[in-house]
């Protein structure tokens, strides 16, 4: 247990899973899509679509597609702001079959039009879970770094991204394999120890059967900085 | 080592010769793997935040729901006036407790302790004794590490969280937190720390969550000022050497159990209690059908 979740976050109110959780989620698809989006649709299930625009849910998640972390003071005013950063925006509800109550689903566009949707559910506490991306179903935190590898549904693909991991000294914390159909898409979530720097994911895009490498970097504490290991 | 239970801890100061706080610092190194200056300037950074939070409250604000904000303002104007029945200290204990929970309905930020329902708790009780008394920031520190170690055996042993415990889990918690802080600031020992922790939640037991229109407002906002009186009454019991009958890790099973069983009416999801009166239901439809912004 991390003391730091008894004392803590540091969080914009009023609630650390209907706002600090949003936030996050938010900041995942913004992470997640590679880039600032310029146009998004936004779902809210459950006790996000019942209380949600009381808890500022709605804001948070606009605001964490921005960039703001939960403890950003603009999330009241991410509406605004979002004006100004040139994302037009749709908040809906919708029912959904086995999910967390507090779930979202996000479809984001980046501006050369890449499109990204994934579903996510905040837990309590300001931790969330990434539940599906693009229709496929998995399991992710964010408490790791965080690979997401779409590749084609061929034997090897996966040895082959291990192994350069293997050979980078990264040690993998959690994974999982995931695909539509025989032969198809599919889709490696594989959270690391380490850090993976930009030339090393950039390498991974090169392996064969690769469509696309997308990763999320744990959040790194500020106020660490300056103080000796 | 764990902080799975009080005792645990107790046996740690002992085969460590450490104080509470101490122990808990010790396992924050271990489990997060940093160093005593990161950890330390995590405290920090964690209390400046709680600062800001209470010195830049204005009282101007309300939340969505237009049901929360100002009270706080109104109860310091009315404790300068110097004839509030509670006096100095504790007067203004239940204003920066309803100051800080109603920042936090307004959307403003707050550190969560040890949820953002219960945020108005320990800064309630330890920012006005910064006024009043000459308090070194190792003294803060020691505190609040008191603070975390008390939440996160309760965090383990029963719940912090409304959904699974009940209010007692969110203010019973952060009252129990409190109240060993202000015994661990007034240089009380473990056995005293678990007494006043044991009052706390004693005095709090089966408190329902029944938040109206599943909102952090009512009755959340006022019941910080409960948890924050309620942990300076816990801690002078106990600094006076008045002892809890039942051991702190009962009484924290005790509230676990209670927990478990509250009916899930009472339980977070606004279908109970308060929620449940003409009144909360009415502030509910109003809620539906308007977007509303925050000012």
């Amino acid at each position: 247990m991390d003391i730091f979740d008894i004392l803590g976050p540091v969080m914009v109110g009023p609630s650390s899973s209907h706002t600090a959780g949003a936030a996050r989620i938010g900041c995942m698809a913004r992470t997640l899509l590679g880039s600032a989006p310029v146009k998004a649709n936004i779902y809210l299930h459950g006790s996000f679509a019942e209380t949600g625009s009381g808890h500022g849910t709605d804001r948070a998640l606009v605001g964490g597609l921005l960039g703001m972390q939960p403890d950003d003071l603009r999330i009241p005013f991410a509406f605004d702001e979002a004006k100004k950063a040139g994302l037009a925006f749709t908040v809906d509800t919708i029912e959904l079959r086995d999910a967390h109550p507090n779930t979202a689903v996000i479809s984001v566009w980046s501006a050369d039009g890449r499109n990204l949707e994934l579903q996510a559910s905040s837990l309590g506490g300001g931790r969330i879970m990434v539940n599906k991306l693009d229709g496929i179903d998995v399991n992710f935190t964010g408490a790791y770094n965080t690979l997401v590898v779409r590749n084609h549904d061929e034997n090897g693909t996966l040895a082959a991204v291990t192994t350069i991991l293997n050979q980078l000294r990264i040690n993998v914390a959690n994974m999982s394999l995931c695909r539509h159909k025989r032969g198809g898409d599919a889709l490696m979530v594989i959270e690391t120890d380490q850090h993976i720097k930009p030339h090393q994911v950039a390498f991974l895009k090169e392996l064969p059967g690769i469509l696309s490498v997308t990763y999320y970097d744990k959040e790194v504490e500020s106020d660490d900085a300056g103080f000796d290991a | 080592m764990t902080l799975d239970s009080m005792h645990e801890i107790f046996e740690s100061m002992e085969t460590l010769n450490k104080p509470f706080w101490e122990v808990v610092l010790e396992y924050d190194i271990e489990e997060r793997q940093v160093t005593r200056q990161q950890s330390i300037a995590k405290m920090l950074s964690t209390w400046q935040a709680m600062m800001d939070a209470a010195d830049s409250y204005t009282g101007k604000r309300r939340s969505v729901s237009g049901l929360v904000g100002g009270d706080g303002l109104k109860m310091r104007q009315y404790t300068m006036r110097g004839r509030s029945l509670s006096g100095g200290y504790i007067s203004e204990v239940i204003a920066e407790a309803l100051s800080m929970a109603e920042s936090n309905a307004c959307m403003r930020r707050i550190v969560a302790a040890p949820t953002a329902g219960a945020c108005g708790v320990l800064p309630a009780v330890l920012l006005p004794l910064c006024k009043y008394e000459e308090l070194t920031q190792v003294q803060i520190l020691e505190a609040l590490y008191v603070a975390c170690g008390i939440g996160a055996v309760i965090a383990h042993k029963a719940s912090i969280a409304g959904a699974s415990g009940g209010c007692q889990a969110e203010i019973g918690t952060a009252s129990a937190m409190a109240a060993g802080a202000l015994v661990a600031l007034r240089g009380g020992d473990g056995q005293q720390i678990g007494h006043a922790v044991a009052m706390a939640i004693k005095n709090l037991l089966g408190l329902v969550c029944d938040p109206v229109a599943g909102l952090v407002e009512v009755p959340c906002v006022k019941r910080n000022v409960i948890g924050a009186v309620n942990a300076v009454s816990a801690a002078d019991m106990a600094l006076a050497g008045i002892e809890s009958r039942i051991d702190v890790d009962e009484v924290i099973d005790a509230m676990g159990e209670v927990g478990r069983r509250l009916p899930v009416e009472f339980r977070e999801t606004a279908l109970g209690g308060l929620a449940a009166t003409p009144t909360g239901k009415a502030v509910k439809k109003r809620m539906r059908h308007s977007t509303p912004e925050p000012q």
